[in-house]
This record gives C-alpha cells, sequence and structure tokens, in this order.
C-alpha cells in the first residue's frame, strides 16, 4: 500500500503543477503538453515515455488496490463480531479510506476517457487539451464530479501519507508532527492545486 | 449511586451470547469498577443466579487480566485498567455498557473472560533472550546507554492486556507486538535474536489471525501503558532492516 502510494503521489504532485501551467494560455498549455511526449527522445521514440509511465502507473493503482482488498478482507475477518456498544472512532480521513479509495478509483476510470481518450470529452479535439478542458468545466456536473474527487484525494492522502511513512518505518516520536504536519498541507495544497483549474474556468478566468 | 448495567453474558464459547440488563444500587464512587461487578456478583450468587464471569487479578494495574470493553472503550473512559478505574467516573442513573474483548484471535470464554493465548503464541515466537544458566551476572557487566534504557522501558511497560487489539477497528495486535519487540531489540541483550525475533513474532501474530494494521489509532489511544503509535513504525523499521539481513545472508 505503502509503495505504491507514494509513487502515485510523486505523479500526483507533478501533474498538479503541470496543470497549473493553464494560466499562461492555451498555447503555452499544449505547447507543454505536447512536450511532455517528447521526453526521452531522442534515446525514445515520440510518447515512449509517456506510455512506460501510463502503464507504471496503472499497474501502481492495480497494486495498491488488490492490496487494500486483501487487508480489507483480512481486517474484517479478525474482527467478526462488532460492539454492541457503538462508538465514532478514528478520524473522518481515515474511517472513509476504503470508500474514498472506491470513489477515486471510478474518478479516475472517467477521468481518463475524458481527458486521456477523450472519450466523454464534451469536445474532444487532439492534441488540444486546452480547449477540451475549458469544455469540460463549463459543465456544472462535470465540475460536481470533479470537486468531489478532489476532496476525497484531499482526505486520502492526508491519511495515506502519514500512514505510509508509518509503514515505511520513517516515523518516530520525534518526527511524528512534522509528518502529520506534512501529510495536511500535501493534502491541501495538492486539493487547492487542483480545484483552481475549474474554478478559474467558472469564473471566466480561464476561457 | 445507582447505575443500570447492560452485560455480555455467554455460557460459552459454542453458545450464542447477548446483552442482559442488571439494576446495581448504592454504589461507592470510591469502588474500583471491578468491585463494582463484585457487588453485583454478590447480588446475583445471593439470588440463586449465576454470577458474571470475568477476568481479574492483581487488580493494581500491572497484570493485564482484567480486560473488558466499556461503554464501546477497552478498559473504559480513563487512561488505565479496569480494575484500577474508578466509580467517580459515571454519573448516578448512568446506563453503563460492558462487553468482552471482540477479535477473532481472542474468542470468548465465557461472559468478559476471552481466551488471550493468542499473544503468548507471539511472545513464545521471540518474546525472549538467550543468556547463560548459572550465577546472576554482575548488573553492570552490559552497559546500556540511556537512551536504548529509557526506549526499552517504556515499551516493557505493555501488561499484554489486549485493550489495543480490543480497540483496534481490523484486530490488529501491531501494537502489542511492536511492544515486545521494540523492548529487546534494543537492548544489547536482544541483539543475538534481533533480525529472527521481529520476523518471527510478525510471523506467529499473522498466525493468530489478527488483523492489518491501516494505522488507525485507536490502539495507543486505547492503551493504559501509554505504549504510543510510533512504536509500530519502530517495528516495521526493525522488520525491514531484518529482510534485508535476510537478503544479503542468504545471498551468502
Ligand atoms: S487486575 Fe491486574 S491489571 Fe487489572
Amino acid at each position: 500500500m505503502a509503495g505504491t502510494g507514494v509513487i502515485m503521489l510523486l505523479f500526483l504532485v507533478a501533474h498538479m503543477l503541470g496543470n497549473l501551467k493553464i494560466f499562461f494560455g492555451a498555447e503555452e498549455f499544449n505547447g507543454y503538453a505536447a512536450w511532455l511526449r517528447t521526453i526521452g527522445e531522442p534515446a525514445l521514440h515520440n510518447s515512449w515515455y509517456l506510455y512506460i509511465q501510463r502503464t507504471g502507473l496503472v499497474v501502481a493503482v492495480v497494486l495498491h488496490g488488490v492490496a487494500a482488498y486483501q487487508l480489507s478482507k483480512r481486517d474484517i475477518r479478525a474482527r467478526p463480531a462488532k460492539y454492541e456498544h457503538k462508538r465514532q472512532r478514528a478520524s473522518y480521513a481515515t474511517r472513509t479510506m476504503r470508500w474514498g479509495g472506491v470513489i477515486l478509483g471510478l474518478y479516475i476510470v472517467w477521468h481518463i476517457l475524458d481527458l486521456t481518450t477523450l472519450t466523454v470529452n464534451p469536445l474532444g479535439k487532439e492534441h488540444h487539451p486546452y480547449e477540451n478542458i475549458v469544455a469540460d468545466f463549463r459543465i456544472w456536473w462535470v465540475n460536481v464530479v470533479y470537486i468531489v474527487a478532489m476532496l476525497a484525494l484531499g482526505l486520502h492522502i492526508r491519511h495515506g501519507f502519514w500512514s505510509a511513512a508509518q509503514t515505511l518505518g520513517a516515523v518516530n516520536k520525534r518526527r511524528d508532527r512534522a509528518l502529520k504536519i506534512t501529510a495536511n498541507v500535501l493534502a491541501a495544497s495538492l486539493t487547492a492545486g487542483f480545484l483552481v483549474v475549474p474554478v478559474a474556468v467558472m469564473t471566466g478566468l480561464v476561457d | 449511586m445507582n447505575l443500570t448495567l447492560r452485560i455480555w453474558r455467554q455460557q460459552s464459547s459454542e453458545e450464542e451470547g447477548a446483552m442482559v440488563t442488571y439494576r446495581v444500587e448504592d454504589i461507592s464512587p470510591d469502588m474500583s469498577f471491578l468491585e463494582m461487578l463484585d457487588v453485583l456478583n454478590e447480588e446475583l450468587i445471593l439470588a440463586g443466579d449465576e454470577p458474571v464471569a470475568f477476568d481479574h487479578d492483581c487488580r493494581e494495574g500491572i497484570c493485564g487480566a482484567c480486560g473488558m470493553v466499556i461503554n464501546g472503550q477497552a478498559h473504559g473512559p480513563e487512561r488505565t485498567t479496569t480494575c484500577q478505574l474508578h466509580m467517580r467516573h459515571f454519573k448516578d442513573g448512568d446506563t453503563v455498557d460492558v462487553e468482552p474483548w471482540r477479535a477473532a484471535a481472542f474468542p470468548v470464554v465465557k461472559d468478559l473472560v476471552v481466551d488471550r493465548t493468542a499473544f503468548d503464541r507471539v511472545i513464545q515466537a521471540g518474546g525472549y533472550i538467550s543468556v547463560p544458566t548459572g550465577s546472576a551476572p554482575e548488573a553492570h557487566a552490559t552497559a546500556v546507554p540511556k537512551e536504548a534504557a529509557d526506549f526499552a522501558f517504556e515499551h516493557a511497560e505493555c501488561i499484554g492486556c489486549g485493550a489495543c487489539v480490543a480497540a483496534c477497528p481490523n484486530g490488529s495486535a501491531m501494537l502489542f507486538t511492536s511492544a515486545k519487540v521494540n523492548h529487546l531489540n534494543v537492548l544489547p541483550q536482544g541483539q543475538p535474536e534481533r533480525e529472527t525475533r521481529v520476523l518471527d513474532m510478525v510471523a506467529a501474530m499473522d498466525d493468530q489471525g489478527f488483523g492489518g494494521c491501516t494505522n488507525t489509532g485507536e490502539c495507543a489511544t486505547a492503551c493504559p501503558k501509554g505504549i504510543p503509535l510510533p512504536s509500530i513504525a519502530a517495528m516495521n523499521r526493525e522488520y525491514l532492516r531484518a529482510l534485508r539481513k535476510e537478503k544479503s545472508r542468504s545471498k551468502g
């Protein structure tokens, strides 16, 4: 869980920062997207790096899901009888890891169909990511789906980052607080960084 | 004070159990929770009923026998053992729910008594050090750095009560196992078995049907001895280190 989580987290940081280029206009943003395809050239053919990265990420998502499924199964088996006296346990982020993860999984599928394969994108113009994104966020329910998914992402990372540090043995008493703060800052800045794009389209800042 | 108690009654591990309601009256706020149960049991015996079975031994918070879940919290509302929990933490007229530890690895024997043999199995797998028998060694023969001694003491406080497992939504024994591993692995006396200890104890823990850790932190909140959550990270560190060592050893 920790290893695959960290891989995906690193990708998300790069993804979020890349998204912000949208504020420099269509030309620069589309140019950035085109440049992504040239990474690794001339050693690699055009887009090869992108496909290597995509394969790696899909493997990470699948392994993350499989591990979560196995862990959940084991955990449910270890606690067959519930307590009669119910009590609210742990923080919201902690309690929503499983279903929040499922929501994120579904969102990733939709997100790829929307902006990678362009299957469900309202515009669907190839090599014009800027225009596709703007077309997306002009639709209210796309915004809702996106905002809900990004909030789920923030919660997932808030618990997930610190949790991964714990699993990998990076936590100790002295570092505990710093790691928790890092988790919160990471979660908040990723969520905010992703959300400024639809907000900018909605407010007309980007069009 | 007068209380309504709802207590889990179960004849044996084979039979079904249920919550049964009792009234206790004139309870002194200075009584411990166990003394309050003693009062109830005396009344039950006088009435010809079966007393509530619960585990207890030292009644001074050091043996770890007296585990029970009170109002959904392991050992009740205070961070202490049930025997050290005083009735002054409850209000007159309260309804108090009392249940046994719930975990697949801790089957209910009767009423509030569970079988915690699974913990013994984990201890047997590595919770020891190898010393030559004979006369006691000179106490200062092996110097222990202050930091290591403090760390070992902190974890040696674990009384194996099982509150961590009871509180964990996954019935995981990571906090208990980490306390035992960390206690011995940090000391010079524990070095010969440092790698096998963590590998074997974790394997035994998994064998006993405890759940996996999802870092909810419920265990450390419930621990009457204050074993902190980063202890699990410390054990994970030991585990990863032992795996690396094993690998390089098998390579020759
Ligand atoms: S009876 Fe020994 S710790 Fe409570």
